[in-house]
């Protein structure tokens, strides 16, 4: 009993990670509901590779492990990335991202807390930059191609082979995204394009369900008062008025603005991996800019980038800015604000 | 209904007050011995002892006279022999014993003589005279002396705020107050009402507290005050600190460093308005004071008790649990541990909490800031406080100044939210310290520098003015041998002359020096720092205060102490 106050509410980071682990659950049961359970093959490499990870730098930056090992935030780094890169894909895949994350991204610049860059998206970048083919083959959804049971997804996941007669690109596909991109290339127009079988109700069959899963536990954290609204509702508003902009410019070149804003990794950035508190702007008017610049990177990518998808380069970009943003966007203070002497 | 503000942030700690609040206030027992410091007014120094060891001292009598401007007398709280006028422990948390006159009951309470006034025939310097005379400070812990703040001075008092909101929890003594007492309180905020020629008065009252408000509201209605609003205020931590209350109430944002008068309010606590009724209407000076005892104990309720009572004392007649550790005055938000139960309550002591290890758990070890904000969500003065923080931690104390360091009122909000448990208000006071010390030491080293370069110019003169005397006196000798040579031998008294220029010059060099020192002076006063000047007489106290728990704050925000931080 040193000074005060002497009471703290019962609150705790790893409480606080945990219910953003379970705001995932929602969009994991869907994602295994439309592709299989390779899913949760991968994030459980991830969650092994990434509380492995943790130990071993903890140890050599000679830290105590318990505090730290049971923060949860290793796993939510683990369970992003599992999230954000193809399920079935070789196994190591997975755990060089989340090696890579937790090592250079997170324990490098200090752990927990100390981090400029969203660990799972410095994770993600390392992967597709490193690994593109293996990065752009995603499952198709149950239903679409050859389906595959869970053990045949084990089996290539861990030692690459598939059963006799089913080649690889029988049961992956490009993302819808991708998709799109390719086939405006190929100079068809966005109504015949969205009427491929891939292609659902708003965006992607399958995947348009999982960004709803995300949507569901992004809502849950918002009742939760784990995020406040800023960076979701600046960063959808930020990459639906783009959208929109072009859309209305050339509807036959630019796609509805709903559909970016449920395909890709839209959801699951705006309510999980944009909202980061350690690599995003703590004050509300920099959240604001902050998010709604990265939606706007996120379509300048999507649309005109190389990569199919922007939301990891976005982040990344705008991580750099936060700094800058806190510094320039201090709410006024007490007895400081207009209207008073 | 008047329109009510809205204070950005707060917290909802559980408040805790029922169990204090279920009998009525209950006298506590005389006890053998009470020792009464004699420096219990914020800022200035200590009164001065009036009364020898060895003397009978009836109820009432002064036994500290009020020194200086900021200051406010210490009167003996029953009749009794004066033992001993020496350091005792006191419950401030500098753990610094301080001058207390000890004081052994003789039982018979028998008063001084004294007698009520009627304000409304007594000039108003009359008035604050009899505060000052009669002891009344600020009761809602603050305890700056009120006749400083009964002021209407240049600034109009549109209205005068009356702060029974009690937002800590545990604490219930203005509760009590309020429900048994309201008639006494109106009297006295009628009486600080017209010595501030005030329009309004606004009784701001949490609304956890249903029976308070409807007593004072009674005791409006009764007096027929129309000027006199009681109103209910939302429950929300800290919606009873001054500026909050304030804002509260009438819109108006306080910013730091400058009084609330400047910008046309005044506020004090009930229990101050209760006691200004005792002193001016009773011509009773302040001699006790409501004390709620909770927490570790078995029967947690509120006493009046005489100021100088022990705290060990007073705390056994509630019945401590024998796992007790210490006690906390004040809330368990912003508190502070007393160094010794042996120290006598005093006039800032509102509440008494028995602590035990299970009643306040340490705090996990800290981890990491995750800038979660949930600090800056509930911070009252709108700060950033995981900036501060930040700041704090890496000595970057110009940048936390620039960030308002010094707007902190330290509530403590941000540190009871904190998901990581880092000790933030911790941080802060010894930011705010690091500074304070900092500019002392700068201001010393002015100081120093100023007498030096005096010094040297005064060693220059005394050399040049020797050096001229001398040549005079050469010249004076040549001038005597000259005249020698050419009359007959002068009388010896005429050796004086050249004596005597030098005595002329002596004086310009006393008021030389007078000069400088003015100005040395006058250069230490203008060279205040930025962000420490316009500090109020309470922010000094404060600084005082801070300054004295510097060392083990220091403790704690040693960077080396955590295992949060990098190599």
């Amino acid at each position: 009993m040193l000074s005060s106050p002497f009471i703290t509410k019962p609150s705790s980071v790893s409480a606080i990670m945990l219910r953003v682990l379970l705001a995932l659950l929602p969009a994991v049961a869907l994602y295994v509901w439309y592709y299989g359970p390779a899913i949760l093959v991968s994030m459980t490499l991830a969650s092994l590779t990434a509380l492995g990870t943790e130990a071993i730098m903890l140890k050599l930056r000679d830290r105590p492990l318990k505090p730290f090992l049971s923060d949860n935030t290793a796993l939510l780094t683990a369970w992003l990335l599992a999230l954000s890169i193809p399920p079935l894909a070789p196994w190591w895949l997975i755990v060089v991202g989340t090696a890579f994350a937790i090592s250079v991204a997170k324990h490098l610049y200090g752990g927990m807390g100390n981090n400029p860059f969203n660990p799972a998206m410095v994770g993600y970048a390392v992967l597709i930059v490193s690994f593109p083919v293996q990065m752009t083959h995603w499952l198709s959804p149950l239903g679409l191609g050859a389906g595959l049971g869970f053990g045949e997804q084990l089996q290539y996941i861990f030692a690459g082979t598939l059963p006799p007669g089913i080649t690889f690109d029988a049961v992956t596909m490009a993302t819808p995204l991708d998709t799109l991109k390719t086939q405006l290339h190929l100079d068809h127009a966005v109504t015949q394009i969205m009427q491929m079988p891939i292609y659902g109700y708003l965006a992607g069959k399958g995947s348009e369900m999982v960004a709803l899963g995300f949507l569901v536990g992004g809502i849950y954290l918002l009742f939760a008062r784990i995020i406040t609204w800023h960076i979701p509702l600046a960063f959808i508003g930020g990459l639906l008025l783009t959208a929109e902009v072009f859309h209305l410019v050339d509807p036959a070149h630019y796609v509805s603005p709903l559909f970016h804003v449920v395909s890709g990794a839209s959801m699951i950035g705006a309510f999980f991996i944009l909202t980061d508190p350690v690599t995003s702007p703590t004050t509300p008017r920099g959240k604001l800019i902050f998010a709604a610049s990265a939606g706007f990177i996120t379509y300048i990518i999507r649309v005109f980038g190389g990569y199919p998808d922007g939301i990891a380069f976005a982040t990344l970009l705008m991580n750099i800015g936060v700094p800058i943003i806190d510094a320039y966007t201090q709410p006024k203070v007490f007895g400081r604000k207009k209207g008073q002497p | 209904m008047s329109k009510l503000y809205h204070f950005h942030g707060g917290v909802h700690p559980p408040a805790n007050k029922t169990q204090s609040t279920q009998t009525p206030i209950a006298q506590a027992a005389m006890p053998p011995r009470l020792v009464i410091p004699l420096h219990q007014h914020a800022g200035g120094t200590a009164t001065r002892p009036a009364v020898k060891v060895g003397d009978r001292v009836l109820k009432g009598q002064v036994i500290g006279l009020p020194e200086g401007r900021i200051s406010s007398a210490v009167h003996a709280s029953t009749s009794g022999t004066v033992t001993a006028i020496d350091l005792q422990p006191v419950a401030h948390p500098s753990g610094l014993p301080a001058l207390c006159v000890t004081l052994i009951p003789d039982g018979k309470d028998e008063w001084i003589e004294h007698h009520g006034t009627d304000y409304r025939e007594l000039p108003h310097a009359d008035l604050r005279h009899l505060l000052r005379m009669a002891g009344i400070v600020g009761l809602g812990g603050a305890v700056f002396p009120s006749d400083l703040k009964l002021h209407s001075g240049q600034q109009r008092i549109k209205t005068l705020v009356l702060n029974g909101a009690e937002c800590e929890p545990y604490i219930t003594c203005d509760d009590m107050l309020m429900r048994e007492r309201a008639a006494e309180i109106v009297r006295g905020a009628e009486i600080m009402c017209a010595l501030l020629q005030a329009e309004v008065v606004l009784v701001g009252i949490e609304d956890n507290k249903p029976q308070a408000i409807a007593t004072m509201q009674q005791a409006v209605a009764t007096g027929q005050h129309e000027n006199i609003r009681v109103v209910a205020v939302p429950t929300i931590y800290p919606g009873g600190g001054a500026k909050q209350l304030i804002r509260v109430l009438t819109g108006i944002e306080v910013p730091y460093g400058v009084r609330a008068s400047e910008m046309g309010v005044q506020c004090f606590n009930v229990g101050t308005a209760y006691s200004v009724c005792r002193a001016i209407a009773h011509g009773e000076p302040l001699l006790s004071r409501i004390v709620t005892i909770t927490g570790n104990v078995q029967r947690p309720q509120n006493f009046e008790v005489l100021l100088g009572t022990p705290i060990a004392e007073l705390a056994a007649q509630a019945g401590t649990k024998p796992d007790t550790t210490g006690y906390i005055m004040g809330g368990p938000m912003m508190g502070v541990p007393v160094p010794s139960a042996q120290a006598g309550v005093i006039k800032a002591t509102n509440c008494l909490i028995a602590s035990s290890p299970a009643l306040f758990p340490p705090a996990p070890p800290a981890l990491p800031c995750i800038r979660c904000t949930r600090c800056a969500e509930v911070c009252p003065a709108d700060l950033q406080p995981q900036e501060l923080y930040w700041f704090a931690k890496a000595r970057e104390l110009g940048k936390a100044q620039e960030y308002h360091l010094f707007d902190c009122i330290e509530c403590g909000a941000c540190s009871y939210v904190c998901p990581s448990h880092i000790p933030l208000v911790q941080y802060y006071r010894f930011a705010k310290s690091e500074i304070w010390a900092h500019e002392q030491e700068k201001n010393a080293a002015d100081l120093a520098r100023e007498r030096h370069e005096f010094r040297q110019e005064r060693l220059e003169r005394d050399k040049r003015e020797r050096a001229e005397k001398l040549a005079q006196k050469e010249r004076a000798a040549a001038a005597a041998k000259a005249a020698a040579a050419a009359a007959p031998p002068a009388p010896a008294g005429d050796s004086a002359p050249p004596a005597a220029p030098a005595q002329p010059a002596a004086d310009p060099a006393q008021a030389l020096i007078q000069a400088a020192i003015e100005r040395a002076k006058a250069q230490a006063a203008l060279s205040k720092p930025k962000n420490t000047e316009n500090l109020t007489p309470q922010q000094r106290a404060e600084i005082a205060e801070i300054e004295a728990r510097r060392a083990k704050i220091r403790e704690i925000a040693r960077p080396d102490n955590g295992q949060n931080e990098g190599p």
